[in-house]
């Protein structure tokens, strides 16, 4: 029996923009739908649809019922009584779904209250306790606490409160842990499931992470320019996709558990709502692409075991069994000349020794006084070969960004050494500062703020050559454009007119302008749709061999670092906790937090998602102004849990530097961790393909 | 806390103490009290002004630093010297803040609450007719200065008494010394409606467009839709969640507001006849009375620094993220 139905649910808004266009689904009791799609795509409009919650202006039509009754064109106060009582929803970024103003438990007994005719004692207590059911420590004393004073992983645990807090029938997840770290995102996930469990709820879950998806949903549903295109359930859709679209979203994943190897693109940009091309939205983008799919769109058709394809050749793709690896061209990288020279041959072209970066904590507001010292970065040392990609992950407030800043200041740092090829930072004269930067540049994360939106494509790239006494820019700006596999009379145009992934060519063109040595990249797909990160990584893969450059590659995409570097740093609070060649610490992490980072990453494969063993870590990383003694990761060390006492003295009292595991051997003796205790296991499930080998 | 208090009210003390020197500083050496008793018919020795001068400290042959010496002396103990003609700056002082603060308090307070009832709505229904009348009349009150809107007001009211045939309102002077007990207060009440209105029309100009915009960057936050997505009526999500939230940078334009307004309502107060603070400001200068700019200064810094102080009381109670760090 289905909880809720959609039936050819269509959104317009203001000027005739079509952001929904036929959407039909059915979500039963204790059933997960999972709906993916990039962004533009209209999943989210659907749901907030559903709820009514659309802004004024926008007109929706089509058939919503929940449990039988309409909803679309009710009386608002109708809607509100279903709201938070029937359907309730849990949105993407904890901060600002929380008012400011009001405490956590003061907002969850409110939406007890609304529902339930209670007293305020008792939805106070009510609040609590769901607190404690959605695994908040001291539930009665966080309840007093503003969302301010709440983590961001802890701030989504009371909003999955929230909307258990009356029992619903329904739960719309809209990107539910896409702000969160890994870790957290573990968590989180966790959460959602005891959620589910406690109200036998149907949980819609929309995300852009395929990963997710696997783990949680029974059924998948595929959106593309407003509309679905595939739909069926999660193991028939992962394993055998039948629509280009799906096929090219999961061949274009890079996966923690992958082979190395390009991966594959889809070309082009998701069209604009405003302006569709005719027939299949996707065609200008599919590689299967025949002249009936330019005529009409083709309509979402069941296909037999409750699967529905929108595709003119999808009994072809079925029958000839292919995959996104079969139909997408992939590109040719061409090999690295730097990689067959022995690493130990090659030259340094940045080295870390002991960096360490405090800031003072400051207190009062007329009157500033230091109450405490940040630990931003506590000692980090690495270093980077002439044509190596080295990834410095860890989740957010591990020092990454401090750790990138300290290194393109090229200032004298407050303790240790910062040695750009092979000259020291501390005593660089200023005219020497100006020529090193030329060799040091940066790639940022969010292309749309990284680039000027006043200036023209073409002086974006041409302002680091200027800077640099470099006269004739035009003809070496048009040289780099085709090199970012942009052409060269973008160069007149504004960064607005590009999409986010050519952006973030521009952004790599202008990286590129001196001709640099070393490329600090800092995210530089993580605010990418899949489809789009697929060609950037391929580009900077392309980049890095043909121009003989070193990468320093920060990310918290785990999937992303195993594909792209090749060896990784992992930080915690301010200091490497593991270090080595990717293949070894992906494969054989020693260290207790890269076990659990590692474990925490969603795999985009349904039966070996559910069948994997997460290692939870609990609560949420300590203050880097209040660092634990000794070993830093060991109050949420599940090693450290399992020690005796006499051991456990050695991480409270002695902190762990990185040592060479004394088994590190093979091609690359490349393998380290900061742990007294170290041990060596495997958390990634080997894939199919790597079995075979 | 206590201590963070003492030391910001050490400041304030300061910042008051140079503002009024340097006031006094300013009003000793450009006015010329003397002008008032020298062009007198008969006229008057000169050796009797000076008397006369010397007993208040207003004489210019006595050095400025000297003059200065005993002026602070005397405010460090809390008097605050004679006026031109001899009488207590304290007691003018003490009516003329009573004058003004109960002209200004209900004025103030009502301009804030209709204002920012009024921008909150405009901002809800945004591009509406009802948003277009609000912002067409705020920006055209605003357009009129305080003067021509307080005389036409008052001259409104004076031919709608002539036509009515009795004084339904009264356009000037801040009671009738000749009623007694309730009819007193009543005859009070009634004269202050006019300058209320004058001055909270402006008010209610001022904040509608101010909350307007306050209200327009919350409303399109993630959690006013949270609030409805939980079931509350949207006029619930609005007024508890939005509305609340938008408030908390209104307060302290409101704690700024009452604490110049204070010395700042010159206008509404000439015209009708109040004798406050602002309209004393004006008659001192004209009069050449330096002790009374010199007070004058002193008490509108106080007030600044009060609204300063205010403000950030203001805030801390409305926003919980000031309170805590």
């Amino acid at each position: 029996m289905s909880i809720l139905q959609v039936r050819d649910l269509t959104v317009t808004f203001p000027g005739g923009v079509q952001a929904v266009r036929g959407v039909s689904y059915e979500v039963s009791r204790g059933e997960v739908l999972g709906i993916v799609g990039e962004s533009g795509s209209g999943k989210s409009v659907t749901s907030l649809a559903v709820m009514g919650l659309l802004p004024p202006g926008a007109v929706v039509s089509g058939s919503v019922t929940l449990h039988g009754r309409e909803l679309i064109g009710v009386q608002e106060d109708e809607l509100t009584r279903v709201r938070g009582k029937s359907i309730s929803m849990i949105f993407q970024d904890p901060l600002s779904a929380f008012t400011p103003v009001y405490t956590i438990g003061a907002q969850i007994a409110e939406a007890v209250r609304v529902h339930q005719k209670t007293g305020k004692d008792k939805a106070a207590k009510r609040a609590v306790e769901l607190l404690d059911l959605v695994g908040i420590p001291h539930p009665d004393a966080r309840a007093r606490a503003f969302p301010h004073e709440f983590s961001g992983g802890m701030r989504q645990r009371a909003m999955i409160a929230m909307a258990i807090a009356n029992d619903p029938d329904l739960l719309i997840c809209d990107e539910p842990t896409t702000a969160l770290d890994v870790t957290i995102q573990a968590q989180v996930l966790e959460v959602l499931k005891t959620a589910q469990r406690e109200t036998g709820a149907g949980i819609v879950m929309i995300t852009h992470d395929l990963g997710v998806i696997a783990g949680m949903a029974d059924r998948v549903l595929v959106m593309y320019a407003g509309r679905p295109v595939e739909q069926g359930p999660v193991d028939e859709l992962y394993y055998r996709p039948r629509m280009p679209y799906t096929m090219g979203l999961l061949a274009s994943i890079p996966r923690v558990d992958g082979a190395e190897g390009p991966l594959v693109p889809i070309e082009g940009n998701p069209p604009s709502p405003a302006a569709l091309p005719p027939g299949c939205p996707f065609a200008p983008r599919c590689p299967m692409r025949i002249d009936v799919c330019d005529e009409e769109e083709p309509p979402l058709t069941a296909v037999g075991g409750g699967r529905h394809v929108a595709c003119v050749r999808s009994r072809e793709i079925e029958h000839k069994a292919l995959t996104g690896a079969d139909v997408y061209p992939l590109p040719v990288i061409p090999p690295s000349g730097a990689v067959r020279v022995p690493r130990e041959r090659r030259a340094t072209v940045l080295e870390l020794t002991d960096l360490v970066r405090h800031y003072p904590l400051m207190k009062g507001a007329v009157f500033k006084r230091r109450v405490g010292t940040v630990h931003a970065v506590d000692g980090v040392s690495f270093d980077i070969a002439e044509g190596e990609t080295l990834a410095l992950v860890g989740e957010s407030g591990c020092g990454k960004t401090t750790t990138l800043q300290q290194i393109m200041r090229l200032e004298p740092p407050q303790s240790g050494h910062v040695v750009v090829l092979g000259q020291d930072s501390a005593r660089l004269g200023k005219a020497e500062r100006k020529a090193l930067r030329g060799d040091l540049q940066i790639v940022f994360q969010d292309p749309m703020a990284a680039l000027d939106p006043r200036m023209p494509v073409g002086d974006v790239i041409a302002e680091p050559l200027r800077a640099h006494g470099r006269r004739n820019v035009a003809a070496r700006v048009a040289e780099l454009l085709e090199l970012v596999g942009l052409s060269p009379e973008h160069a007149e145009r504004y960064p607005q007119q590009f999409s986010g992934g050519q952006r973030q060519r521009i952004g790599i063109a202008r990286a590129l302008a001196l001709e640099p040595r070393l490329l600090v990249l800092d995210e530089p797909v993580s605010a990418l749709d899949v489809s789009i990160q697929a060609g950037i990584i391929n580009l900077l893969e392309e980049l890095k061999n043909t121009l003989g450059l070193s990468y320093l590659f920060v990310a918290h995409d785990l999937a992303v670092v195993r594909h792209l570097a090749d060896r990784v740093a992992v930080m915690y609070l301010g200091r490497i906790a593991e270090i080595g060649a990717v293949e070894n610490v992906y494969d054989r992490p020693a260290h207790p937090y890269t076990q659990a980072l590692l474990s925490a990453i969603p795999l985009p494969d349904p039966e070996r998602e559910r069948a994997r063993r997460r290692i939870l870590l609990q609560g949420d990383p300590p203050s880097p102004a209040d660092p634990p003694s000794g070993c830093r990761f060991r109050t949420r060390c599940p090693k450290f849990a399992r020690l005796g006492e006499a051991e456990r003295r050695r991480c409270v009292n002695e902190e762990p530097s990185v040592v060479r595991l004394a088994n590190a051997t093979g091609e690359r003796p490349d393998h380290g961790a900061a742990c007294h205790y170290a041990e060596e296991i495997e958390v990634i499930p080997a894939s199919d393909d790597q079995e075979e080998k | 806390m206590g201590k963070y208090l003492l030391r910001r009210l050490a400041m304030n003390v300061i910042l008051i103490a140079v503002a009024a020197s340097l006031a006094y500083m300013l009003a000793a050496t450009t006015m010329n009290p003397r002008a008032a008793y020298q062009g007198r018919r008969p006229p008057v020795p000169e050796t009797v002004i000076d008397a006369t001068l010397d007993t208040y400290n207003l004489n210019d042959k006595t050095p400025l630093l000297q003059r200065y010496t005993t002026w602070a002396a005397g405010v460090a103990t809390g008097d605050f010297g004679r006026t031109w003609n001899g009488g207590s700056v304290n007691d003018e002082m003490g009516r003329r803040i009573g004058v003004s603060l109960r002209l200004l308090f209900v004025g103030t307070l009502v301009g804030f609450a209709l204002g920012v009832a009024l921008g909150a709505l405009s901002a809800v229904k945004q591009y509406r007719p009802s948003d277009r009348v609000i912002g067409v009349a705020s920006f055209t009150i605003m357009a009129i200065p305080v003067f021509v809107l307080a005389t036409l007001l008052a001259v409104a009211t004076y031919s709608m008494n002539r036509a009515l045939g009795f004084t339904l309102i009264e356009y000037t002077g801040e009671y009738n010394p000749r009623l007694t007990g309730w009819d007193q207060w009543l005859n009070r009440l009634n004269h202050l409606v006019l300058p209320t209105i004058s001055l909270s029309l402006g008010a209610i100009a001022f904040y509608s467009r101010i909350q307007r915009n306050m209200m327009l960057d919350v409303l399109n936050q993630d959690f006013v839709r949270t609030a409805m997505a939980k079931g509350l009526p949207r006029r619930t999500a609005l007024v508890k969640h939005a509305l609340r939230t938008a408030l908390i940078p209104s307060a302290t334009y409101f704690a700024f507001a009452f604490g110049t307004l204070l010395t700042g309502a010159t206008f509404t107060e000439k015209i009708f006849a109040w004798h406050g603070m602002g309209a004393w400001l004006i008659d001192s200068i004209n009069q050449n009375d330096v002790n009374a700019v010199a007070a004058v200064s002193l008490f509108a810094a106080a007030c600044v620094l009060a609204a300063a102080f205010l403000s950030d009381l203001l805030v801390a109670a409305l926003d919980p993220r000031v309170r805590v760090s």
